[in-house]
């Protein structure tokens, strides 16, 4: 590999899309810089931080409106939120921290990290992610401008008919504005999942098998196939609702012999799958962070990758459990409590391999390590309590009180959060090229861990006394008034630490110094270009030898299986910094567009002309306007194509699909080779040859 | 990773030339790694999805059979052979997808309009034997609101109807497409997709029809709520 092959003539490069407009209805976007640049972006990684962006401003509003929970039943017989303020903030809570904080908060980190991680330029549909994101905080705009237009949805996150399907029982619109929301960010979650589903199963980079991939990328696939399977569900469900409510049908009305179980089976159809969308993301992100800071390859990487398998497929058939106490008989129970075990067992396979990873490990323990390790014994505790509801018996005792509330913040907060906000700090230096702060990420572990603890361990004793859920007050006479009370000290302990989380974010990050391509000393591809990466992800497409490739370009093993540097350690490393096109390389990229936007605000027009017709005598005018405006966008979006200069454009797909890397100068191929692999690489060369051909 | 050096250089080399063949492979057809092309994988997929959706409303439709509390019941209302006519039709149209991609295959543009046009027709056709049908139910006393039937009837053939006009919209923009030159045989693929969501329209009336219309549903109306048992 000392051949250094003379560069092709190379075409100059125009730094902006020259827009031709062949076929779309508007000129492109221009701008490359500025606000309008991140509108009409397409951009995975764009993309990916403004989904976390918007999922945390989301956590922020869903955790104030948890602390007016806290606040109201921190004494009995609070009086700070009326009964109906109390069941508008508790729905508004559960339907935002689900949909609109994890749930995107695990899909943007795929969105950045997915490509990044299987070496590719960007998704598959680079137009249906814009698309995407902006349905999804079209979703969220429209559940929370219900507070302006007479109220929030109040029925709870899970919208039991019939007491939300017959509008007496649930007067004024929330119930209509919680249906229409959840649908709009349904669509968008549904087209996210097909986007990253292509993406993980068809943009890998070379040599990178499957059971090459890196484990968040299998997680993340895991849980965007049962998105695009679950969220269909929730829609019928949904959409009987909106019959219901708007159009007379009798789905969920016993009088007519409508079957309000219906409704709950649907739900927890959805709702049960819905668990494992939200955490099998953040068991990936623990993974990944494991290896590193132990400095030793995740235990039983196969295993890991089939017990997700085996959670996503039996995740299908647990969800009776959510509905023990409805009285569907001693059969349907039993085999819905056998399985609820049964699931425990992949769990537990995956809990004792990260022990396993741990164990014998040089642990590092930096801010990322400390989550992934809360979030271990946290998750358990909260697997344990569930196995505990996995006993009907028992169930019955537990069901709607307070020590269901403790089991599912024990897995959702301490589970995926935990996990989610570990891989905050391991992957901001990547995203923003700057380091967070490690003392105060310290700082803001620990009282997050406390804090967590102490709002929600509480919350077990309180159930077992019997408190149940959504009230909105208690009595003294029950003597619950001092665990609800450290369960409040605890949930502002959290604030606090979230406000520490956020001077970090905003005020220290920026004025660190640069970070460095490989902060951690790495495993994976996304630590091989540097931070934050170009706009083209890598110079030229990596070519995967094995699993934790990156790390294996740095370090081998002995005789004894110690871990020893690979001579060109350094070279690997510096490398990484330098993985940038170079002058005169030609690498197409899709290009920014407007019709993605157009077709997401259209459906949101869409929503809000239903919510107007009902009110309005049955006038749909504006839904038909918003349904005009989103076929005016797809229209223009499918006879777009997706990169301007259409040198290739005679085939829609190829542009499409994979940015094609046009003018690749073979020298920096070569260069990028020799750095980039192990000793005796048989490996660069060839490949290299056969991409210069390519181009 | 206990292997030799050399191995792992061995097993180098075998991963390059794999790299190389697939970078070659990528010059004929399309750079991924399942050989599907990405736009086909995600028609796939969103089948996939659709299959839930469907799955929902026909388990819906399956749990109230027979238990509206008031009439009219399926017996009294269904005219079977006009919708196994229109049935028919929609089957049909399922030969006219399948002419229409050998069409563009052999790179008649001609043929192509004709057999999508075609496929669009049997599919407007199908739905105006909807309307028909939907409205004459309505004069006959069944809406929305009448029954279970009527709500779980009216849902999910209506949910199928809109995936009908959705797929002839789709297969008259590709006859467009083509009058204008902008659908060579290059793009043969497009034809496919549509034309993959289309079959997939008409399986799904054939569960339609055999549930909905076939399979008679007992009439006599149980009660909605039973008797609590006291354990």
């Amino acid at each position: 590999m000392t051949t250094v092959l003379e560069p092709p003539a190379l075409a100059p490069i125009p730094d902006k899309p020259k827009s031709p407009d062949t076929g779309g209805f508007l000129a492109r976007p221009k701008s490359s810089k500025g606000f309008w640049s991140w509108v009409f972006t397409v951009d995975h990684k764009k993309l990916g931080i403004m989904y976390g962006a918007t999922a945390f401003f989301f956590f922020l509003v869903g955790g104030s409106e948890a602390l007016l929970i806290r606040l109201q039943l921190a004494r009995p017989n609070g009086h700070i939120l009326s009964a109906n303020e109390y069941n508008q903030v508790f729905t508004m809570h559960g339907t935002t921290m689900v949909f609109l904080v994890i749930m995107p908060l695990s899909v943007g980190l795929a969105n950045y990290m997915l490509p990044l991680q299987i070496g590719a330029r960007d998704v598959a549909f680079p137009r249906m992610n814009s698309f995407s994101y902006w349905l999804f905080l079209s979703g969220g705009i429209f559940l929370y401008s219900s507070f302006v237009f007479g109220g929030a949805p109040n029925g709870g996150w899970f919208g039991y008919a019939p007491n939300t399907s017959i509008t007496g029982y649930l007067p004024g619109r929330g119930t209509d504005f919680w249906i229409f929301g959840l649908l709009l960010t349904g669509i968008a979650s549904t087209v996210g999942a097909a986007n990253l589903v292509v993406t993980a199963f068809n943009m890998r980079a070379p040599g990178m098998s499957l059971l090459r991939m890196p484990i968040f990328s299998w997680m993340s696939l895991i849980s965007q196939m049962l998105t695009l399977f679950a969220m269909p569900v929730i829609t019928v469900a949904l959409f009987l609702l909106m019959f219901d409510r708007n159009f007379g049908s009798n789905f969920f009305n016993p009088a007519r012999g409508g079957d309000p179980v219906l409704w709950q089976h649907l739900f927890w159809l959805f709702g049960h799958p819905e668990v494992y969308i939200l955490i099998l993301p953040a068991m990936g992100l623990v993974s990944e962070i494991m290896p590193v800071f132990a400095r030793k390859p995740l235990f039983g990487y196969p295993v890991m990758v089939f017990s997700g398998i085996a959670i996503g497929f039996m995740g299908w058939g647990v969800w009776v459990h959510h509905m023990f106490a409805v009285g569907l008989g001693p059969v349907a129970v039993s085999a819905f409590s056998v399985s609820t075990m049964f699931i425990a067992v992949p769990t537990g396979v995956k809990i004792f391999n990260w022990i396993g990873t741990l164990w014998g490990g040089s642990l590092r323990f930096d801010t990322p390590m400390l989550f992934a390790v809360g979030f271990i014994v946290m998750f358990t505790i909260g697997g344990l309590s569930g196995v505990t509801h996995a006993l009907s018996p028992s169930d019955r005792q537990q069901t709607d009180t307070y020590y269901v509330v403790a089991h599912f913040h024990y897995v959702l907060f301490g589970g995926a959060i935990f996990g989610l906000f570990g891989a905050l700090y391991y992957w901001w230096p990547k995203i923003f090229g700057r380091m967070l702060n490690e003392r105060l990420g310290k700082v803001h572990f620990w009282l997050n861990f406390i804090g967590f603890n102490m709002a929600f361990g509480p919350m077990h004793i309180l159930g077992l006394q019997g408190m149940p859920r959504r009230i909105y007050t208690y009595d003294s006479s029950l003597h619950l008034g001092f665990w609800n009370m450290v369960s409040t000290i605890g949930a502002f302990t959290i604030a606090v630490a979230t406000l520490v989380f956020m001077y970090n974010m905003f005020v220290l990050s920026p004025k660190s110094p640069p970070a460095p391509a490989d902060p951690w000393d790495g495993r994976t591809l996304e630590w091989s270009i540097p931070s934050p990466p170009p706009e083209y992800n890598f110079a030229s497409t990596p070519v995967v030898h094995s699993l934790d490739d990156y790390w294996h370009r740095k370090y081998t093993e002995d005789e004894e299986g110690r871990l020893v540097r690979l001579p060109n350690y350094e070279a690997v490393r510096a490398a990484s910094e330098t993985n940038l096109a170079r002058e005169g390389q030609h690498i197409h990229l899709p290009s920014p567009s407007y019709f993605p936007i157009v077709a997401a605000f259209g459906l949101l027009v869409a929503a809000y002309g239903m919510i107007l017709g009902h009110s309005n005598g049955a006038n749909y005018l504006v839904s038909v306007v918003g349904g005009l405006i989103t076929i005016f966008g797809l229209y223009g979006w499918a006879l777009e194509p997706s990169a301007a200069p259409e040198e290739e454009g005679d085939d829609g797909h190829g542009a499409d699909g994979e940015p094609l890397l046009v003018g690749a100068s073979a020298e920096a191929l070569g260069a990028g080779s020799t750095a980039g692999l192990p000793a005796g690489d048989g490996g660069g060369g060839p490949a290299a040859g056969a991409e210069g051909d390519a181009s | 990773m206990t292997t030799t050096p050399e191995a792992l250089a061995d097993e180098h080399a075998i991963e390059a030339m794999r790299a190389e063949e697939q970078l070659i492979g990528a010059h004929e057809g399309h750079a991924t790694n399942t050989g599907v092309s990405n736009e086909k994988l995600a028609m796939w997929a969103f089948l996939g999805s659709e299959c839930l959706l469907f799955g929902g409303l026909i388990s819906t439709y399956f749990l109230y059979r027979g238990r509206s509390l008031a009439g009219p019941t399926p017996k009294q209302i269904y005219d079977i052979p006009y919708t196994s006519i229109s049935s028919f039709v929609l089957l049909m149209s399922s030969l006219t997808m399948v002419l229409a991609l050998a069409a563009i295959q052999r790179g008649d543009q001609r043929r192509l309009r004709v057999w999508l046009v075609a496929t669009a027709m049997l599919g407007t056709t199908f739905i105006g034997g909807q309307v028909y049908e939907f409205t004459s139910f309505i004069r006959e006393g069944l809406t929305l609101k009448t029954n279970l039937f009527g709500s779980s009837f009216f849902v999910l053939t209506g949910f199928h109807g809109v995936h009908v006009t959705v797929g002839i919209i789709m297969l008259l923009s590709l006859a467009g497409l083509s009058s204008k030159g902008k659908l060579p045989q290059s793009k043969s693929e497009v034809v496919e997709i549509v034309g993959l969501y289309w079959h997939f329209v008409d399986i799904v009336w054939i569960v339609l029809f055999t549930i909905v219309y076939l399979i008679p549903s007992p009439h006599v109306p149980r009660p909605s709520v039973p008797p609590l048992q006291i354990r």
